[in-house]
């Protein structure tokens, strides 16, 4: 027997959106989604907001034809938004894929927002997520007054989703058990949540969706078992293309960081942030900038949220401890403790690095020795 | 035949009514966009009109490999039936169209065309199985209809070339090849036969697909194409509709670019029009003409007899000469350097050849070669990638999912996101790995008339009898045989051996046994795919040797091959390849045998006056690697492997000794090569001790070694330190270090007197022994010369314990056998003599540190009966005889006469017999 959960008037959202320290995208964004909404004449999937094609817009930035200028919320490859967009409109579930730091969460935040108007039904995965959190709990004083009811039963957003025709997101899917992770594959591939307590179960209606984000090079998770793999269409979420993108990012993280922090700022830091991601991003990519020389590259995963890590520590020490100009000196331990992750292997690669390109490298001399310093 | 004329009367006239819809619409588009008034695009209507019954001849307008254009030649031939076929391409190719017909022709194939007295100067046309022209030549054989090409002959076309390559005889080659690539390359193929476009005027030229994708709103001319010709279902309307089309849109471009900066179109399509009007004079107007589409405008132009005659006088002329060779999918692709100007060959062939729902039957295809390689893919992936990609194809606006929509789909769903198995993807399927084949009845191929010619040069006759060749370097003529010889042999043509030299060792003297077999002319056809000339062939030949090539040792060896064949252009590709190998190996034995023969290279290079820069660095950096990995590598060996880091640490040390000589003046100071030392340490496994030796520290300040070579002492130093080290290597080191007046002898003493201390495993110090003095590395002569060291061993050697003795055996008789007789025989001398002194000596000044002046009576007497017995003497009197002979003969130093050597010989046998 099919029932369908009532449409539970969400717990009345309490802090104003002006208030909330961080809103939610359909808050921040919702003049620009109101703007999509009202020239979108393309045709809408089922209890889609708007057409696949303005999601895309809405991700990718560009100007409507009455000018409303809609921001990027993600700058990369285009290819890699539509493919999602499309993804989610042939109701397969999307998987993002990425280092730390590639804003899995944030496309994923800004996609749900945008086609069910709505990035709250959201389970966030951890090694203790039980799967009450992705099916259903009870509600225990009911369950003992009443006997097993509806009313008892506590809707996962994930329920929620499937009942009202909502995009659902779970958060780092990987650190989820494997036990847990697996009870999503009925809901995809059935699109059904059966309540055996009940004889009951609830049917995903057209509209509902689930967007995942996991962590491609984390170890200590969780793999994905082949089945509930096949269930996604996968979108890996590059790291920034160029230099500049990545600098601009650690340097913008570094500051917000830092303030928060009261470290004082830096003057001259850039430098050196230009170093560290340059560092990070040759021997992630296993080739020298300028594409000439070929690295191997250490087993860390060197994501700009590790650059970022460095800077700030760096900043802490020249802040500290220096005298407040973030210096080679005060980023080559970090970066040496970014780099070499496995003792034998990673130590041998960091050295061949330092020999072969850094000390060649014009300008990089303190660097080189503040590195062979720490190293040695 | 009047049936025929009904037909195609029929079907013409009715198509230009009938594709005013779906054509005129896009067609409209572009003319408003490009600028043109209604009116214009009204006048080529009107155009278009005039081709109907007895207007003229079928013109089909294509882009060279397009399957769709491929698909709707063929359905316009099978609907018009014509009575002769004209393609695009050198008329004096038209004897070999009929081999096309034969069982062992496979597409892809190239017409080649090349200069007959220079093989260099050549072009190609290349056909694969999708490409128009090939249905239409497969169309006339099977239907027993004469096909001719009708394009300027390339006896013109390549003399254009020359023209153009004045600026030196290297540019032959590229030249030609670029003439036939460059216009595919920045047209995608309409209009423009492959070979015949010089490569200098580009900068000029007008992209037609470009302006029309441009005016359609497509960002990617290629994609615009893709979709509205190349993507059409076959079968729907009117079969001749595609080239009314295509023939309008091109018309109006035409009118507004004129030739579009391509203005030896001009003459080639003057030569066209003479060709099609000879042909319907021939066979009326039942004739059909498949070229770009590009040309048909002006082909559809009336112009008279005299003025197309006019433009064709006094065209330059070569003696040329034309050929099937057999081509492939990877040349076929643009980023493959010949390339004929399509990214997807893989992708194409199968447009071309699957009869209906290609994206379904392609993602199968995908799912099948991912399956192969173990992935798990299932149909239920196939099914969702078809989805995806149909979608995608939506969103983006495109009637049917093209390459780049499977290619997400694929990637997003069977591959997990990675793009790792898409590289597969893609080189296995969309570029692909087919092969085409020509029948054994094609002509010969250039490349054996460049190798006649330049036999004839040098005078080095092709003989079944095997001979012998000494070649001087320094010679212009022998140096130049030594280069064919070489750069045949790197193509697999076997005619010459290397052999040894005789007599000389020297750099500038080649030996070489020279046989020729019948088989190798088969060899040079088969390597007739590589290039024209031998230069070209051998210089991609290598390319793609190296490309492919399994270890970097191989590399190595093809380097040096590449500078004895002197083969400049392939240098820089193998170089840099070298150092991609060098920076992923992780093993610093491969790169340790890697360094010598690249440093042989370098000096071979100065000989032959090479330029060896890129080498240099190249094996500088080589060396700054195996430098960082040696130390750690060095730990923990078993006694073999730790022999064979041995015989690298020699490698390196010869080879960093050459190289510093080659370049090297920078920095790296004392303090820099100090922290060399302490990094080196510091990247040994964690859980070493290298507390132990602390020796090397108190050496004597060395001079301040500069660059490699300074570097490379300090992991020496680094080495013969370390404990974990074997000792064979660490003996060696040391050796190393005293022999480059790094360590000075006390030390070493010191060193070694530590080494043989009684704490020390008796193995260990014998291995440290055989490292230091073994081999053929003249350490025999330093025990000779240096007293204390031979003491030491001495002491240590009669100190080991009997059970251990057994033990150190094998590894001291290694040692001590491979040393000459006479250092034996003086080694075992000293021995004998004694080391009575050992230790005072230093006071006593005469004779030899070490070892006591005079002979020890009591211990030289010991020996007489032994030396009685071996001598087979019995009385007194002939020993003392002997005996005093030989007193005699060792202090007067006289030369030794037969019974002395038959007595020392003994003696130092003995020596050794019992050390080792």
């Amino acid at each position: 027997m099919t029932v369908s959960v009532e449409p539970t008037s969400v717990e009345p959202k309490q802090g104003k959106p002006a208030e909330a320290l961080r809103p939610h995208a359909e808050e921040a964004f919702a003049d620009e989604l109101a703007a999509l909404a009202a020239q979108d004449d393309r045709p809408r999937p089922a209890r889609w907001k708007l057409s696949p094609w303005a999601v895309a817009t809405y991700l990718l930035g560009g100007i409507l034809p009455d000018g409303t200028v809609i921001t990027p919320k993600y700058v990369g490859p285009r290819r890699l938004v539509e493919v999602a967009v499309t993804t989610l409109a042939t109701d397969r579930a999307l998987l993002l894929l990425g280092v730390p730091g590639t804003a899995k969460t944030w496309v994923s935040e800004h996609l749900a927002a945008a086609v069910s108007g709505d990035s709250t039904l959201l389970v966030q995965g951890t090694a203790g997520t039980p799967e009450e959190a992705i099916r259903y709990g009870w509600n225990y004083a009911q369950l003992l007054a009443n006997g097993p009811s509806r009313d008892a039963l506590v809707p996962s957003p994930v329920m929620r989703a499937m009942a009202e025709g909502m995009t659902a997101r779970v958060e780092e899917l990987t650190r989820i058990p494997a036990d847990v992770q697996d009870s999503l594959i009925t809901i995809l591939s059935e699109k059904t949540l059966p309540i055996p307590e009940l004889g009951q179960e609830v049917q995903a209606v057209r509209g509902f969706n689930l967007i995942a984000t996991a962590n491609d090079r984390d170890r200590g998770v969780n793999e994905l078992s082949s089945a509930l793999r096949r269930r996604f269409n996968t979108v890996v979420l590059p790291l920034p293309e160029s230099v500049e993108a990545e600098v601009d990012i650690v340097s913008r993280r570094v500051d917000q960081i830092g303030r928060s922090l009261d470290l004082p700022a830096a003057p001259d830091g850039i430098a050196e942030i230009r170093r560290v991601v340059t560092v990070f991003r040759e021997l992630r990519d296993g080739v020298t900038s300028d594409g000439r020389t070929k690295l191997k590259s250490p087993s860390g995963t060197l994501s700009t949220a590790e650059a970022i890590s460095v800077v700030t520590n760096g900043l802490a020490l020249a802040a500290h401890f220096g005298d407040g100009v973030l210096r080679a000196g005060d980023v080559a331990a970090g970066i040496l403790g970014a780099v070499v992750r496995d003792p034998a292997a990673d130590r041998v690669i960091w050295q061949e690095y330092l020999e072969a390109v850094v000390r060649e490298r014009d300008g990089w001399k303190d660097f080189y020795r503040a590195c062979r310093e720490v190293s040695a | 035949m009047t049936g025929v004329d009904e037909n195609g009367g029929a079907e013409a006239p009715g198509s230009g009514g009938g594709a005013s819809g779906d054509g005129d619409r896009s067609i409209e588009g572009v003319t408003a966009a490009v600028g043109h008034e209604n009116g214009d695009g009204k006048r080529t209507g009107g155009g278009r009109g005039s081709r109907g019954v007895g207007s003229g001849p079928l013109l089909l307008g294509v882009r060279h490999h397009g399957p769709g254009s491929a698909r709707s030649v063929r359905a316009a031939l099978d609907a018009a039936l014509p009575r002769v076929v004209l393609i695009e391409g050198p008329p004096e190719a038209d004897a070999l169209i009929p081999l096309a017909a034969e069982e062992d022709m496979r597409p892809p194939v190239a017409l080649l065309a090349h200069a007959v007295d220079e093989p260099g100067r050549s072009a190609f046309w290349p056909l694969a199985e999708f490409s128009p022209e090939w249905v239409a030549i497969r169309w006339a054989l099977e239907h027993d209809v004469p096909a001719r090409f009708i394009d300027l002959p390339a006896t013109h076309t390549l003399a254009w070339g020359r023209d153009e390559g004045d600026g030196g005889p290297a540019d032959a080659g590229p030249a030609g090849d670029e003439g036939a690539d460059g216009p595919a390359d920045e047209v995608p193929g309409v209009g423009e036969s492959e070979a015949s476009e010089p490569a200098a005027t580009d900068a000029v030229r007008v992209d037609p697909l470009g302006v029309l994708a441009e005016a359609a709103g497509y960002d990617d001319p290629e994609r615009w194409w893709e979709d509205v010709v190349e993507h059409r279902g076959p079968g729907r309307g009117d079969v001749f509709e595609p080239f009314t089309v295509l023939e309008e849109a091109m018309g109006v471009l035409r009118e507004t670019y004129g030739t579009g900066g391509h203005d030896r179109d001009l003459v080639r399509e003057a030569y066209m029009r003479l060709q099609v009007r000879a042909a319907q004079r021939e066979f009326g107007d039942d004739v059909a003409v498949v070229c770009g589409a590009w040309h048909v405008p002006a082909l559809r132009r009336k112009s008279t007899l005299a003025a197309d005659k006019a433009l064709l006088k006094g065209l330059p002329k070569v003696k040329a000469d034309l050929t099937w060779v057999p081509w492939t999918h990877r040349r076929l692709s643009r980023h493959s350097g010949y390339g004929a100007g399509i990214d997807s060959p893989g992708w194409y062939g199968h447009l071309f050849a699957a009869p209906d729902r290609p994206v379904e039957r392609w993602l199968t295809k995908v799912a099948g070669l991912l399956r192969d390689e173990d992935r798990i893919v299932s149909s239920a992936h196939v099914i969702e990638a078809v989805r995806l990609a149909g979608t995608l194809a939506a969103m983006r606006g495109r009637p049917l999912p093209g390459l780049s929509e499977t290619t997400d789909a694929v990637r997003a769903v069977m591959c997990e996101g990675s793009d790792v198995p898409l590289a597969l993807v893609h080189d296995r399927l969309v570029v692909g790995d087919v092969l085409g084949e020509v029948p054994q009845s094609a002509p010969a191929v250039p490349l054996q008339r460049d190798l006649d010619r330049i036999q004839r040069r040098l005078r080095l006759r092709p003989e079944a009898l095997e001979r012998e060749l000494e070649l001087d370097l320094r010679k212009e003529t022998d140096a130049e045989r030594s280069r064919l010889l070489h750069r045949l042999r790197l193509l697999g043509v076997a005619w010459g051996e290397p052999a040894i030299s005789r007599g000389s060792t020297g750099t500038f003297r080649e030996t070489w046994r020279l046989r020729w077999e019948p088989e190798l002319a088969v060899r040079i056809a088969e390597a007739g795919v590589w290039g024209t000339t031998v230069l070209a062939a051998a210089t991609a030949r290598v390319e793609a040797d190296a490309v492919s090539a399994a270890g970097l040792a191989d590399v190595t060896a093809l380097a040096e091959r590449c500078l004895l064949a002197e083969l400049p252009d392939a240098l820089p590709t193998v170089m840099q390849i070298l150092a991609d190998r060098a920076a992923l190996d992780a093993d610093v034995g491969h790169l340790a045998q890697a360094l010598p023969a690249l440093v042989r290279s370098l000096r071979y290079g100065d000989v032959r006056g090479t330029g060896t820069g890129a080498l240099a660095e190249v094996a500088a950096g080589l060396a700054e690697r195996v430098f960082v990995g040696l130390p750690p590598a060095c730990a923990a060996l078993d006694a073999e492997a730790a022999e064979e880091m041995r015989r690298h640490v020699d490698a390196v040390h010869g080879a960093v000794g050459l190289l510093g000589e080659v370049a090297e003046a920078e920095r790296s100071e004392p303090a820099e090569r100090a922290a060399d030392e302490r990094a080196a340490e510091a990247s040994a496994p964690s859980g070493v001790s290298s507390a132990a030796a602390p020796g090397l520290e108190a050496g004597p300040s060395a001079p301040a070694q500069r660059g490699l070579r300074g570097r490379w002492l300090g992991v020496l130093k680094v080495l013969g330190r370390r404990d974990t080290v074997p000792g064979v290597i660490r003996g060696r080191a040391v050796r190393l270090l005293l022999d480059d007046g790094e360590l000075a002898q006390d030390e070493v003493a010191r060193l070694m007197g530590l080494v043989l201390s009684p704490g020390t495993p008796p193995g260990d110090a014998a291995a440290w022994i055989e490292g230091f003095v073994g081999g053929g590395s003249g350490g025999g002569m330093l025990l000779v010369h240096d007293e204390r060291l031979l003491g030491l061993v001495d002491a240590w050697l009669t100190g080991v314990s009997a059970e251990a003795f057994t033990d150190v055996l094998p590894l001291l008789r290694r040692t001590f056998s491979a040393y000459e007789p006479g250092v034996r025989r003086t080694l075992g001398e000293l021995v004998r003599r004694g080391p009575g002194q050992r230790g005072s000596a230093a006071g006593a000044g005469s004779g030899i540190p070490g070892f006591g002046a005079d002979l020890d009576g009591p211990r030289a007497d010991a020996v007489l009966p032994v030396v009685r017995l071996l001598l087979g003497l019995d009385d007194d009197n002939d020993l003392a005889n002997a005996d005093g002979t030989y007193l005699a003969n060792r202090d007067d130093n006289a030369p030794a006469n037969a019974d002395d050597n038959a007595l020392t010989n003994a003696d130092g046998n003995d020596f050794v017999g019992v050390a080792g």
